[in-house]
């Protein structure tokens, strides 16, 4: 099978039949011997000092084997950013939900009851549900011990507020003086709920040597180990973590769910604890998107060209830090756009508050930043009469330019991005023609939005062995969360080796068998396994060409590599050894078993401070590869409800190559998804700092008939210089632009500009009544 | 808890004799007395569509079932939905048609799509999204599962080959 047969094929997932049979394990469907079922009691205070506990009722309870609170469990910290979280409340509670004990039982039923036996007293603290509160003079610390928690970033903190971040370049402040039209607003989002379709879940098991094993649904088997590690204050090599199949992610898994308190249970009673949420305590306790609100003010010359852009974003982080200060680093760095705009201003804060924690989500800080941005692009657009697409490929980013700091941006395809959608759509007859084309109470028009995201992140390893039969096992740390990078790396090693993709087998995630990867993040992992791959994968053919130039006896450069696990002279292919051959020689003759390996970390350079200033921000020196898209939704507005529905939408990303052409159209469909539900109805939503909605029943989330009835996937392949098979990552991009494109279509359909999300009908048929009202 | 209330029904065509407290569902018996992981629990509150098996023939809610209710009833997993170890038609097109992702809502919608089809040969693409509107997917976006159904159907009515 040759290179080109393997990459860009449409293959089924290797595991997609194992999927439809209903026999492929989660950690939920584990049964491990003695196996106990964990259950965890949350806090019912928004924010409470813990003044004593009594658990003996729950202790006495039949059936019980362990009860645990902050008081039995190692006093440490553990955080991705920040150490500011423990396996269980110590000391004080900080949101309605905090972990406070938990309890192992025989059963589940048993384990719910000894929840409800467990007395915990509490002083009440004043809670703080929103940054205004959290930020008000006088308000009391969430943290009180910030200043002395160890950190991983640069950090600049006021009170609540646990991280002050700047990024300018230009000077902003001068040039408004140059433009002809600014335009200023608030933009506001909200908090969404991962809602990954399998609750979190963990088994811990501690071995008679005290190591601990935990199996669970997470995106990042090392970050596992580390925070339990931290956590409990146990050697790294002490614990080990192990992957099971992962029903999604989309980042809500990168950080522990319920891993510690399962760890600290099988601690306390020396047997297996499974623990799986219900899905209330899931949307409850685990993490959302940041709520975000951006003030936002660009300034342009009067044919398009934009010369200044200032922004302000308060984030609320929750109780906890998580990634929280590394968002909005993210935020800043994608304020820009992916437009040249020569002077900018950025500040950003991130607070603490009395809610669940924000965290990583789909797009981490660059959908909020682009959903005020985007928006903003229009209604700049609108002000100057031009065309909304002609004003985005004016001020378009192109080849050769830097993006802040000086990363170097690669192919650099906005343009043909917005070209394809725009032609695809119609766009120009169309959007003369449509808000005038009305039927009864409903007005429909088109919507655009840029998108850019980066792909490369940070590091990864792997390691590819060439088995005694000739087949190879590749070894990563890679979690497949179900966006198929197990198939992606597959066809990647097999590629690169031309092998058939049944030669290759993947081993799954487990800290003792595959080597280091950082996590299912940042849409990075086909593009840095792709990295690691190739490197392995030469190192695996030098072997072998060194065994088969023994064999000929002749020069290694005179060996050729053959479809299907063969090497042979350079054109004598009728005399071809096969991998098994020089596999069995390399195994039991000479030489000893070929192994490959592969380690990478992203290096874009330094921030250079000629270009940009950065102070309290996270350093995005292992971050880069940029990645472009565009979007554009057809739209329709009722306006007797308000409700707004997507008929049509087109999608263009420039993906560097598809590895797999219908995983890439899959990772796009099921993105433009999750950034519709965002746009249009997710909305976690608190009273006085309890969740009112924790359930699919009042947490909505697009069904089959949400959907556009038509979605136009459209790939484009510029090769990506700086990667092995030219790919680029394509998980996150497509969430993007879809927010903003939505509202831009709702702007030009019905002339109402609405800047907070979600664009619920109640909330655009409040902007109708406004705006009729307003009519002469 | 004691588990004191006999039942029997029948599960993927066998006979199976029970115990079990009154509040036990249906899902709780599959999984945990039975190990049939195949179905799988979303939202335990007949929302996500997850916990989709057949009841009589007819899909039903596994997390809205109490397990009293089912004595004597047929009941259907993912696992019996397909002959011997072969995919059945339907399971078969979600794989070729790429509708698999993380996997977790799939059984579920494997049963809607079935039902659905045993109903209806030749099903618009409409009739499709309307018949998996109660079962939420967060990875795929439903293209490829709707093109999915729409594959299996034209496999099972003739129209294209490739049926197993």
């Amino acid at each position: 099978m040759s290179e080109a047969m393997t990459l860009g094929t449409s293959l089924p997932r290797l595991e997609a039949a194992a999927k439809a049979a209903g026999a492929a394990r989660y950690t939920a469907d584990m049964e491990l011997p003695g196996m106990l079922h964990g259950a965890v009691l949350g806090s019912p205070h928004a924010h409470a000092r813990i003044a004593s506990y009594d658990v003996s009722a729950a202790r006495a309870l039949p059936g019980v084997k362990a009860v645990v609170t902050g008081a039995d469990i190692p006093q440490r910290r553990f955080g991705l950013t920040v150490a500011d979280e423990s396996a269980l409340a110590i000391g004080k509670v900080r949101y309605i939900g905090d972990p406070v004990a938990a309890v192992a039982a025989v059963d589940t039923e048993i384990a719910a009851r000894a929840l409800e036996l467990i007395k915990v007293a509490y002083e009440e603290l004043p809670a703080m549900v929103t940054p205004e509160q959290a930020m008000a003079d006088g308000a009391p610390l969430i943290h009180e011990g910030y200043a002395g928690y160890p950190k991983i970033f640069d950090c600049i903190s006021s009170g609540n507020i646990m991280s002050l971040a700047r990024i300018s370049a230009g000077d902003a402040e001068a040039a408004w003086s140059q433009c002809d039209l600014i335009v200023e607003d608030v933009y506001e989002t909200q908090a969404q709920y991962h809602a990954y379709m399998e609750p979190v879940a963990a088994i811990a098991e501690v071995d008679a040597v005290g190591r601990m094993t935990i199996w669970s649904t997470t995106q990042s088997v090392f970050r596992t180990q580390a925070c339990v590690s931290e956590a409990l204050g146990l050697p790294r090599g002490k614990v080990r973590a192990i992957s099971p199949y992962v029903g999604g992610g989309f980042g809500g898994k990168s950080e522990p769910g319920v891993q510690l308190v399962a760890a600290v249970l099988a601690r306390a009673c020396g047997r297996p604890v499974k623990v799986v949420l219900r899905r209330e305590d899931d949307i409850m306790t685990m993490r959302s998107r940041h709520p975000a609100k951006i003030r936002l003010k660009t300034g342009a010359r009067r044919d398009g060209t934009i010369l200044a852009r200032t922004g302000d974003v308060i984030m609320d982080g929750g109780a906890y830090a998580d990634d929280s200060p590394a968002a909005m680093t993210i935020v800043l760095h994608f304020l820009r756009g992916p437009y040249r705009i020569p002077n900018v201003a950025f500040d950003g804060r991130v607070v603490y508050t009395n809610k669940l924690r924000a965290g990583a989500f789909r797009a981490v800080g660059n959908a909020q930043a682009t959903f005020a941005c985007e928006s903003q692009l229009d209604e700049l657009a609108a002000r100057l009469s031009i065309d909304p697409i002609d004003l985005r490929l004016k001020n378009a980013i192109q080849q050769g330019d830097r993006w802040l700091g000086g990363h170097a941006v690669g192919s650099a395809s906005l343009a043909e991005c917005l070209t394809k959608v725009r032609v695809a759509s119609d766009w120009d007859t169309r959007r003369a023609a449509d808000q005038k084309a009305t039927t009864t109470g409903k007005r429909r028009a088109l919507g655009v939005s840029s998108i850019v995201y980066t792909c490369a992140y940070l590091s990864t390893s792997a390691v590819v062995r060439l088995l005694e039969d000739g087949t190879v096992s590749v070894a990563t740390g890679a979690v497949d969360i179900g966006q198929g990078s197990d198939t992606a790396i597959a066809q990647m090693c097999a590629a690169a080796l031309q092998l058939p993709i049944a030669s290759v087998t993947l081993v799954r995630p487990d800290t003792d068998a595959t080597p280091y990867n950082s996590g299912t993040n940042a849409s990075r992992v086909t593009y840095m396994l792709g990295q690691v791959i190739a490197q392995a994968a030469d190192q695996v053919r030098t072997q072998i060409f060194r065994h088969a130039a023994d064999l000929f006896e002749c020069a290694e450069e005179d060996i050729e590599l053959l479809p299907g696990g063969r090497v042979a002279i350079k054109g004598v292919s009728e005399r071809a050894l096969t991998f098994a051959e020089i596999s069995r020689r390399a195994h039991f003759q000479v030489g000893g078993p070929i192994i490959g390996q592969g380690s990478y970390v992203f290096d874009a350079g330094k921030n250079d401070p000629k270009l940009a200033i950065a102070k309290g921000t996270i350093s995005l020196e292992h971050i880069g590869t940029y990645v472009f898209g565009a979007q554009v939704v057809d739209v329709e507005v009722d306006e007797i409800t308000g409700k707004v529905e997507v008929l049509e939408a087109w999608s263009a990303h420039d993906v560097g190559r598809a590895v797999n052409r219908q995983a890439v159209e899959g990772q796009i469909e099921g993105a433009f998804a999750q950034g519709l539900g965002y746009a249009l109805m997710e909305e976690l939503v608190w009273d006085d700092g309890q969740l009112i909605n924790p359930s699919f029943m009042d947490y909505k989330i697009p069904g089959t008939l949400d959907m556009p009835p038509k979605f136009h996937p459209i790939i484009i392949e510029n090769p990506e210089p700086t990667h092995p098979f030219g790919v680029k990552g394509i998980g996150e991009p497509p969430v993007i632009g879809v927010a903003p494109a939505i509202a831009n279509a709702i702007e030009q359909a019905s002339g109402v500009r609405i800047r907070r999300l979600p664009l619920t009908g109640e909330r655009v048929l409040r902007a109708l009544v406004t705006r009729d009202s307003r009519a002469p | 808890m004691s588990a004191d209330i006999p039942i029997k029904l029948s599960v993927n065509g066998e006979d199976r004799n029970i115990f079990v407290t009154p509040t036990r569902t249906l899902l709780e018996t599959l999984r945990e007395d039975l190990d049939l992981t195949g179905t799988k629990c979303g939202c335990n509150q007949g929302v996500c569509g997850s916990c989709t098996v057949f009841c009589d023939g007819l899909p039903i809610r596994a997390c809205l079932a109490l397990a009293v209710t089912m004595r004597g009833r047929e009941i259907v997993t993912i696992e019996g939905a397909h002959p011997g170890d072969m995919l059945s038609v339907v399971q078969q097109a979600f794989v070729d048609a790429g509708a698999v992702q993380c996997g977790f809502c799939i059984p579920g919608m494997i049963v809607s799509a079935t039902a659905l089809l045993q109903e209806t040969q030749t099903p618009s693409d409409h009739d499709i999204r309307e018949a998996l509107s109660g079962n939420l997917c967060r990875c795929t976006g439903y293209a490829k599962i709707v093109a999915a159904v729409s594959l299996a159907a034209r496999r099972l009515n003739g129209t294209v080959g490739g049926a197993t």
